[in-house]
């Protein structure tokens, strides 16, 4: 079984669009959404939910009014200031526990936190597994490992060889839960400043994490030599450059249709992704180098 | 006056709000609390000053006072400390650095010590007072490198706040404390779709809001009209233009690109300005 990453470092440089014309072009596959935060693949896959279950990421303080004397060592001992005036702010807190253990008079316990929702659904291209974390929930990363865990699973049962996984953006926890032990990223960049910087890190944490990958540029010709840039660039680290795609206002009009760009429309866009998509598969046959 | 400005999608043009803003006022003091991906130094070209080491507090175990008892793996609630026979394992980039088993630990063998998550720099880009944090590749945890860095607020200026996309803990670390957030977001199903989500974590955390709709000629009407249904107002909307995008991608701010955005981007401040104003009055 092959695992795909599709990440971005800057968000919204075409990484989903790109995520969802795979979907409609590879062949049994499952579908994972590792963006459990600002999740939009679902906006374009329609996916009908099958199965819904409750994510629990971890445990929270709940403070007993009547236990309490008011002596403070909770306060004092929290290092998140989450504590005010004998409150706890669950915005604040991170469920460290630290309150309930120091608490002479047993007034906290923690509880299991309710954090999200998980969804194994069907598409017209086969089953997705996807995640929603409630708002201002905390602990991402393990919603995306139980999201690739499921799709797993899923593989297994229906004999699926391929997982491709729609990545958050940033480089932080949910990016490398999503990245960690896949058989290929493919970061999507712009020839911009900006792009070419947030590459740089994305790539960085996949060396970190020792996992292959290769890069899109996206709308390459906004500036064609931030492209060249980027080309050398990967160039020197011996990372394939698998795809330039032109910029086209056809992307938005797909989406806004619902519709991935290759069942949208037949032209250079979608040309460009079906080959990317070829050197893919075969890459994710043979190995792709690091 | 703390602005963050903030958007549920991506590549929306948050940076590029939040520094045209900054380039377009006087007093201004810019955060960029994005520590995944830092951009605003690339459109400011600060003049770096200061450099600061950001370490959170990890166990480190003294192996001649611990008894091996686990009392330390049985408080941590991350899993990050783990007793195996004669012998503590320590995961830190589980470690949310709460200080619980160097608290627990009966044979006082836990001491802490500093672990570096990332960088905080501050400098000058002309009249603008800079900050940024970096998080160094690899690390997942950015709040811990967040708050540190929003102890350099400077409440006498306006501050702008840059923060990443999304709606979970880094985001409501940078956005938290503000007295006005702007979210930008692009006239699209995604944009709108991410859009909804940002609103629901800004009203969670009480704090008054707006909306930037950037490239407001691509895509459908819906965000309008969401909202109008929400009593969200649009402060300013900006056109799809290849001339904007190509300054965008050398780094070349808007407003030296357009130097007429300067005035909109001052009128967008005075409309957060009044209505604070009003909603305190
Ligand atoms: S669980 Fe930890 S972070 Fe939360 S209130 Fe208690 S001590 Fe503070
Ligand atoms: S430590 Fe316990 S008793 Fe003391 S203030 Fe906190 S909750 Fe109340
Ligand atoms: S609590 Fe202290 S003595 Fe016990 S295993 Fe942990 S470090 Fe060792
Ligand atoms: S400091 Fe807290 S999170 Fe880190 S190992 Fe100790 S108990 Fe666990």
């Amino acid at each position: 079984m092959k695992e795909l990453t599709v990440i971005s470092g800057k968000g919204g440089t075409g990484k989903t669009t790109i995520t969802a014309a795979f979907a409609a072009l590879a062949q049994g596959q499952v579908m994972a959404d590792g963006d459990v935060d600002a999740a939009d693949l679902h906006l374009i896959l329609t996916p009908r939910i099958k199965k819904e279950e409750e994510f629990f990421g971890g445990r929270a303080p709940l403070m007993d009014k009547d236990k309490c004397d008011e002596c403070g060592i909770c306060m004092e001992l929290c290092r998140f200031e989450a504590i005010r005036d004998f409150i706890i702010d669950p915005i604040s807190c991170e469920g460290c526990g630290l309150c309930m253990h120091a608490c002479p008079n047993d007034a906290i316990t923690m509880e299991e936190k309710f954090s999200g929702h998980w969804f194994i659904s069907d598409t017209r291209f086969g089953p997705m597994v996807h995640g929603k974390l409630g708002i201002a929930e905390e602990n991402s990363g393990k919603l995306v490992s139980l999201v690739r865990q499921q799709a797993r699973l899923i593989a297994e049962e229906e004999n699926k060889d391929l997982i491709i996984i729609d990545g958050p953006p940033g480089i932080g926890c949910p990016v490398i839960a999503a990245m960690t032990g896949v058989d290929l990223v493919l970061a999507v960049t712009e020839p911009t400043l900006s792009g070419i910087h947030d590459l740089e890190r994305v790539l960085g944490v996949a060396g970190h994490f020792s996992v292959p990958a290769t890069v899109c540029v996206n709308k390459f010709d906004i500036n064609t030599e931030n492209t060249e840039k980027i080309k050398e660039y990967c160039r020197e680290r011996n990372i394939e450059v698998v795809g330039e795609i032109p910029y086209d206002p056809i992307v938005t009009k797909a989406m806004v249709a619902g519709q991935s760009i290759t069942e949208y429309d037949s032209g250079v866009v979608t040309d460009i992704i079906k080959k990317m998509w070829a050197r893919i598969e075969t890459g994710l046959g043979n190995g792709f180098e690091r | 006056m703390i602005i963050s400005i903030s958007s549920g999608k991506g590549g929306t043009g948050k940076t590029t709000i939040g520094t045209n803003l900054a380039l377009s006022l006087e007093g201004v003091q810019y955060v960029d609390c994005d520590v995944e991906e830092p951009n605003g130094h690339i459109f400011l070209k600060p003049q770096i000053e200061e450099r600061i080491s950001v370490g959170i507090p990890v166990p480190q175990v003294d192996k001649s006072k611990c008894t091996y008892c686990g009392e330390c793996a049985k408080v941590c609630e991350f899993n990050a400390i783990v007793v195996v026979k004669e012998q503590v394992l320590f995961f830190p980039e589980l470690c949310h650095a709460c200080g619980g088993c160097s608290y627990i630990c009966p044979e006082d063998a836990i001491e802490e010590v500093e672990r570096e998550i990332g960088v905080i720099e501050r400098g000058k880009a002309g009249g603008i007072e800079f900050v940024h944090g970096i998080l160094n590749v690899g690390e997942p945890m950015a709040p811990p490198l967040i708050r540190t860095e929003k102890k350099f607020i400077d409440n006498g200026k306006t501050v702008i706040i840059d923060s990443s996309p999304g709606t979970s803990c880094p985001v409501v670390e940078a956005v938290k404390g503000s007295d006005f957030c702007l979210l930008v977001t692009e006239p699209t199903p995604f944009g709108l779709n991410d859009l909804r989500l940002a609103v629901e974590m800004v009203r969670k955390l009480n704090i008054p809001l707006g909306v930037l709709v950037n490239c407001c000629d691509i895509g459908d009407k819906e965000v309008w009209q969401y909202c109008e249904y929400e009593s969200i107002p649009v402060l300013m909307e900006i056109p799809h233009d290849r001339g904007i995008a190509e300054a965008y991608s050398k780094g070349i701010p808007l407003v030296e690109e357009i130097p007429e955005y300067r005035s909109r981007f001052q009128d967008l401040y005075n409309q957060i300005e009044k209505r604070l104003q009003e909603e305190s009055g």
